[in-house]
C-alpha cells in the first residue's frame, strides 16, 4: 500500500499524471518522492506537495484535499487507487484498466476516452463524463463509470462502448452525439440524447424529452434481466420486472440517424 | 570556412554521381577550395552528401493552414511535442505543426527550402508573419489568382494585357514568388454552390470565361511576365473519379506554356464512380513524357491521419458529406475560398489503396525525375515529414511489394505498381527532393553544391534503411552554418524569403482602387504586405 497525502490544497491546480498504479507500482519511497509533478507552469518533486508513505504497491490511497489535482490515474491500466475526498479534472483519462474509487466528489473529465476499468464516485461528478476530448471522434470505448451522486453537462459525450451510471441528475447534453454503449440517469436536465447515433439511455425518472425522439411502445427489454444482474454486482439496481413497472422507449435523434434509443422508466399504477 | 570531406557527393545538377569529393563553404556559398587558418573540417566519411531538399508544394502557413490548426486539435494532442529549450521554441509536430516546428521538422528531414503553395492576398500579411517564425529553411509563397474575380472580369471582357498587369499587380501586392491556380473557375462556381467540372463550360456567372480559358491565360501571363516560377496549377476535379480526362485536357489546353502540375496523384484517376475508381497512372505518364515544357509533383498519399486543406471548396464539401467529419469552409471575399477536412487514409479502404498506389507509380513511371518530384501536397496526402518512408517505398521494391501484399485484393487490379520493377537511385532521390524542384521554382542558388550555390547541405549516413537515413540527417547546413550536428539541432537561423516584382503598368492601380472600394470589405491601402513585413527578403526583378 502507497499511502500519498497532499500537505495543503493550492492555490494553482496540480497536474500529476505520475499518480497512476502502474508508474508506483515499481518504484522505491525515494523514488515516488522524486516523481514530477507540476504546480501551475513549476515542475516540482511530489514529496514538496504529498506526504508519501510506503512504496512497490498496486494499492495506492490518496489523502487530503485533492479536488485540484488532476490526471490522477491517467492511462493506468491495473491495480487499485482510492482517493479518499475529493478528485479533480480528468480522473482516471485512457485508463485502460483497474479499478479508481473516490469517496467525495469528481470533477470534470473522468474517464475521458477510456477504453476499460472501473470508476466509482461516491460523491456528485462534473461534466463530459468518459467522454470523447475536443475534436476527438470518440470518447469512452470500454470499461465503467458509477456516480452515486449527480453529475455534469455532457455525460458520455461521443462514447461509442461501455457503461456510465449515473444514480442523481444528470445536466444537459446527456450522451451528446454518443455512438454507443450504455448510460443509466437517475433523472436528466435538457437535451439528453441529442445527436445520438446509436446506443442506450437509460433514465429511472420521466425526462424532457427533445421533439426528435419518437415513441414506439412500453415494455420490458429482455436484456435489462440479464444487464440488472451484472449491475447488482455494482450496487446500481435496475427495475425489470413486469410487476413493478415497463420502459416507455423512444428512438432518435432524428436529427441525425435515429438508432439510438431511450428508455424511461415508469413504475406501474 | 568550412570544408566538408569524405563524403559521396550526389550533386546531380553538376552530374556528379556519388563521387567522393570535398564541398568547401565560405561566407554561406559553395566555394572552389578554402585555404587558410579556421577552418572547420566535417568528416562524412559513411555519409552521403546532398545539396539541401526543396519542397515544392506544401502548405505550412497561412489562414487556411491555421484554420486547421485550430480545427484539429485531436491532432495535436497525438503530436510530436517540442519543448522549450536553450535552441528551440516549444510547439508540436503533428499533421499541421506549429510555425517553429515545421521549421525544426524540416530541417530535421535535411530540407532547407520551401514553397508555400497556396496563398490568398488577403491572408498574405498572416502568411509571411508566419513564414517568418519558421525558421531554418528559405521560403516562397504562390498565389492563389485563377479564381479572382476581378481577374476573371478582365478576362470575360477580353482585356488580357490589362488582366497580366493586375495579375502581376496582385502577385507583387501579396510579395509572392509564383502564380497559384486552384480548380480554375470551380472556386468563384462554388459561390453560387456550383464546381467548374468541364473546361470548355463557361464559369457560373459569366458568360465566356472558362476554365480553360482561366488555364491557357494564366499560363500565358506568368510566361510573358518572365516568372522564375511557372503557372503552378492544380486542376480541375481533383480526386474525383475519371478525372484523368480533365487532367489531359488541361495540359493540352496549355497550349506550349510552362505549368507546374500540382500533386498529380490527386487528378489520375480512371473510373467513374469510389467503386470502380482505377489507376490511370499509365496514361497520365504516357501523356506527361512527351510534355518537356511541363513539371509536376507527385502528391502522394500514405495511410494515416491527415488533414485535407485546399482552396478548392466545392471538393472539400464532397470530402465533407463522404467522410461525416468536421467541415471548414472559408469564403476568401472576391479571391478564392478555402475548404477544410480531417481524413484518414486506410489501408483497407480501396480507394484510398488505389491513391496510394498512384502516388508511387507516377513517380516511378515518368521518366525523367527532374520533372517529377516528391511531394504529399502536406498535410493533404500525408505529413511531410513522412517523406522518408516514401523514399524508402521508391528505393526498394522489394519493401514496396511487401507493402502491396497488404492492400485490399480489390485494390490490387486496378493499379500498376505490383508490375513495376524500378528502383530509385541515390542520385535519383538527390533530383526529386532537392535539385529537380529547385530548378522548377528557377532558384539557381539552390538544389546543387556547385561553385556559387547557397551552401544548404545535408549529409546523412548511408544507411541501407533508407528511411531511417533520410529520416535523421547526421549535419544540416543551412546557409553555410552548421544547424544540425550529430543529429540534433544545434542552431538557430532564421530562413530567407524570395519574392518577385514583376514589371507592371502602374495605372492599373487606378483602375482597381474604385473596384476594389466597391467589392472588398477593407481599404485599399491596407491590402498590399508592406516589404517591412518581410525581414531581409531576396527580390528577384522580372520582365
Amino acid at each position: 500500500m502507497i499511502t500519498l497525502t497532499l500537505k495543503e490544497q493550492p492555490e494553482v491546480p496540480i497536474e500529476a499524471e505520475a499518480l497512476s498504479p502502474d508508474i508506483l507500482a515499481d518504484l522505491g519511497n525515494d523514488e515516488i518522492r522524486a516523481l514530477p509533478v507540476f504546480l501551475g507552469k513549476r515542475q516540482l518533486c511530489l514529496e514538496e506537495l504529498f506526504e508519501v508513505e510506503g512504496e512497490s504497491s498496486e494499492e495506492v490511497e490518496i489523502h487530503g484535499d485533492a479536488g485540484r489535482v488532476k490526471w490522477l490515474g491517467r492511462g493506468m491500466t491495473r491495480g487499485h487507487l482510492k482517493v479518499v475526498g475529493n478528485a479533480g479534472m480528468h480522473l482516471g483519462a485512457f485508463m485502460k484498466g483497474g479499478t479508481i474509487e473516490v469517496s467525495g466528489n469528481a470533477s470534470d473529465w473522468i474517464g475521458a476516452e477510456m477504453s476499460g476499468g472501473l470508476i466509482r464516485i461516491g460523491g456528485n461528478a462534473g461534466g463530459q463524463i468518459g467522454a470523447a476530448y475536443r475534436g476527438s471522434l470518440t470518447g469512452m470505448t470500454a470499461g465503467t463509470v458509477v456516480v452515486e451522486g449527480s453529475a455534469g453537462l455532457e455525460v458520455g459525450m461521443r462514447m461509442k462502448r461501455g457503461t456510465i451510471v449515473i444514480k442523481g441528475m444528470a445536466k444537459d447534453f446527456t450522451g451528446l452525439e454518443m455512438k454507443g454503449g450504455t448510460i443509466i440517469l437517475g433523472g436528466a436536465e435538457l437535451r439528453t440524447g441529442a445527436w445520438m447515433n446509436r446506443g442506450t439511455i437509460i433514465s429511472l425518472t420521466p425526462i424532457p424529452l427533445l421533439p426528435t425522439f419518437a415513441y414506439n411502445c412500453s415494455y420490458n427489454p429482455t436484456f435489462l434481466r440479464v444487464y440488472a444482474r451484472e449491475l447488482a454486482d455494482l450496487g446500481v439496481s435496475l427495475p425489470f420486472e413486469e410487476s413493478e413497472g415497463s420502459y416507455e422507449s423512444y428512438s432518435g435523434d432524428a436529427a441525425v440517424s435515429r438508432k439510438g434509443e431511450l428508455l424511461v422508466w415508469q413504475p406501474a399504477g | 570556412m568550412l570544408r566538408i570531406t569524405g563524403g559521396r557527393v550526389f550533386d546531380p545538377a553538376n552530374d556528379i554521381d556519388g563521387e567522393i569529393r570535398d564541398v568547401c563553404i565560405r561566407d554561406g556559398q559553395i566555394v572552389e577550395e578554402v585555404e587558410g587558418d579556421g577552418i572547420r573540417t566535417i568528416d562524412a566519411s559513411g555519409m552521403v552528401v546532398f545539396p539541401g531538399g526543396v519542397d515544392v508544394h506544401t502548405h505550412v502557413a497561412g489562414g487556411a493552414l491555421n484554420f486547421a490548426r485550430a480545427m484539429t486539435p485531436e491532432n495535436h494532442r497525438a503530436a510530436a511535442k517540442f519543448t522549450h529549450s536553450p535552441e528551440l521554441r516549444a510547439g508540436v509536430g503533428g499533421t499541421t505543426p506549429s510555425t517553429f516546428a515545421t521549421g525544426y521538422l524540416y530541417a530535421g528531414l535535411g530540407y532547407t527550402t520551401v514553397n508555400e503553395a497556396a496563398v490568398p492576398v488577403l491572408s498574405a500579411r498572416h502568411t509571411h508573419e508566419e513564414l517568418r517564425d519558421t525558421p531554418l529553411v528559405d521560403k516562397t509563397c504562390c498565389v492563389l489568382m485563377a479564381n479572382n474575380e476581378l481577374i476573371l472580369d478582365l478576362l470575360e471582357e477580353g482585356e488580357t494585357e490589362r488582366a497580366k498587369h493586375l495579375l502581376a499587380w496582385h502577385l507583387w501586392a501579396a510579395k509572392g514568388y509564383g502564380v497559384k491556380a486552384v480548380n480554375p473557375g470551380g472556386v468563384t462556381a462554388w459561390k453560387w454552390g456550383k464546381d467548374a467540372k468541364v473546361l470548355s463550360e463557361p464559369v457560373p456567372g459569366y458568360s465566356k470565361v472558362t476554365p480553360a480559358k482561366i488555364i491557357s491565360s494564366m499560363a500565358a501571363m506568368v510566361d510573358e511576365l518572365g516568372l522564375p516560377h511557372p503557372l503552378h496549377l492544380h486542376c480541375n476535379n481533383l480526386g474525383a473519379p475519371g478525372n484523368i480526362d480533365t487532367t489531359i485536357e488541361t495540359m493540352k489546353v496549355l497550349g506550349g506554356h510552362r505549368a507546374h502540375m500540382a500533386h498529380l496523384q490527386f487528378h489520375s484517376y480512371g473510373g467513374d464512380d469510389w467503386d470502380n475508381l482505377r489507376s490511370e497512372s499509365v496514361r497520365l505518364a504516357e501523356f506527361f513524357n512527351g510534355q518537356p515544357h511541363l513539371t509536376a509533383d507527385a502528391g502522394a498519399i500514405l495511410f494515416g491521419d491527415s488533414v485535407t486543406i485546399t482552396a478548392d471548396g466545392p471538393w472539400q464539401h464532397l470530402l465533407y458529406q463522404l467522410t461525416g467529419r468536421k467541415w471548414g469552409n472559408l469564403d476568401v471575399e472576391n479571391e478564392t475560398g478555402c475548404g477544410v477536412v480531417p481524413y484518414t487514409y486506410k489501408g483497407t479502404n480501396m480507394v484510398n489503396a488505389v491513391q496510394w498506389a498512384v502516388g508511387l507509380e507516377l513517380l516511378l513511371l515518368i521518366d525523367d525525375p527532374w520533372r517529377i518530384y516528391l511531394t504529399t501536397d502536406h498535410p493533404n496526402g500525408a505529413c511531410f515529414w513522412r517523406y522518408p518512408e516514401i523514399i524508402h517505398l521508391l528505393m526498394n521494391a522489394d519493401f514496396r511489394r511487401e507493402c502491396i501484399e497488404k492492400l485490399p485484393e480489390k485494390a490490387l487490379e486496378r493499379i500498376h505498381l505490383p508490375g513495376i520493377d524500378r528502383e530509385y537511385t541515390l542520385s535519383e532521390i538527390a533530383i526529386i527532393i532537392s535539385a529537380g524542384p529547385a530548378r522548377a521554382l528557377g532558384m539557381p542558388q539552390k538544389g546543387h553544391l556547385g561553385v556559387g550555390a547557397d551552401a544548404d547541405v545535408a549529409l546523412y549516413n548511408d544507411d541501407p534503411d533508407r528511411e531511417r537515413m533520410f529520416g535523421h540527417p547526421r549535419y544540416l547546413l543551412k546557409g553555410g552554418e552548421v544547424v544540425i550536428e550529430e543529429g540534433d539541432i544545434r542552431k538557430m537561423v532564421d530562413g530567407r524569403e524570395s519574392i518577385v516584382r514583376p514589371s507592371f503598368d502602374k495605372d492599373i492601380e487606378e483602375y482597381l482602387r474604385p473596384l476594389f472600394e466597391q467589392y472588398y470589405t477593407m481599404s485599399f491601402e491596407n491590402y498590399p504586405v508592406e516589404m517591412e513585413r518581410l525581414e531581409g527578403a531576396d527580390i528577384r526583378e522580372c520582365g
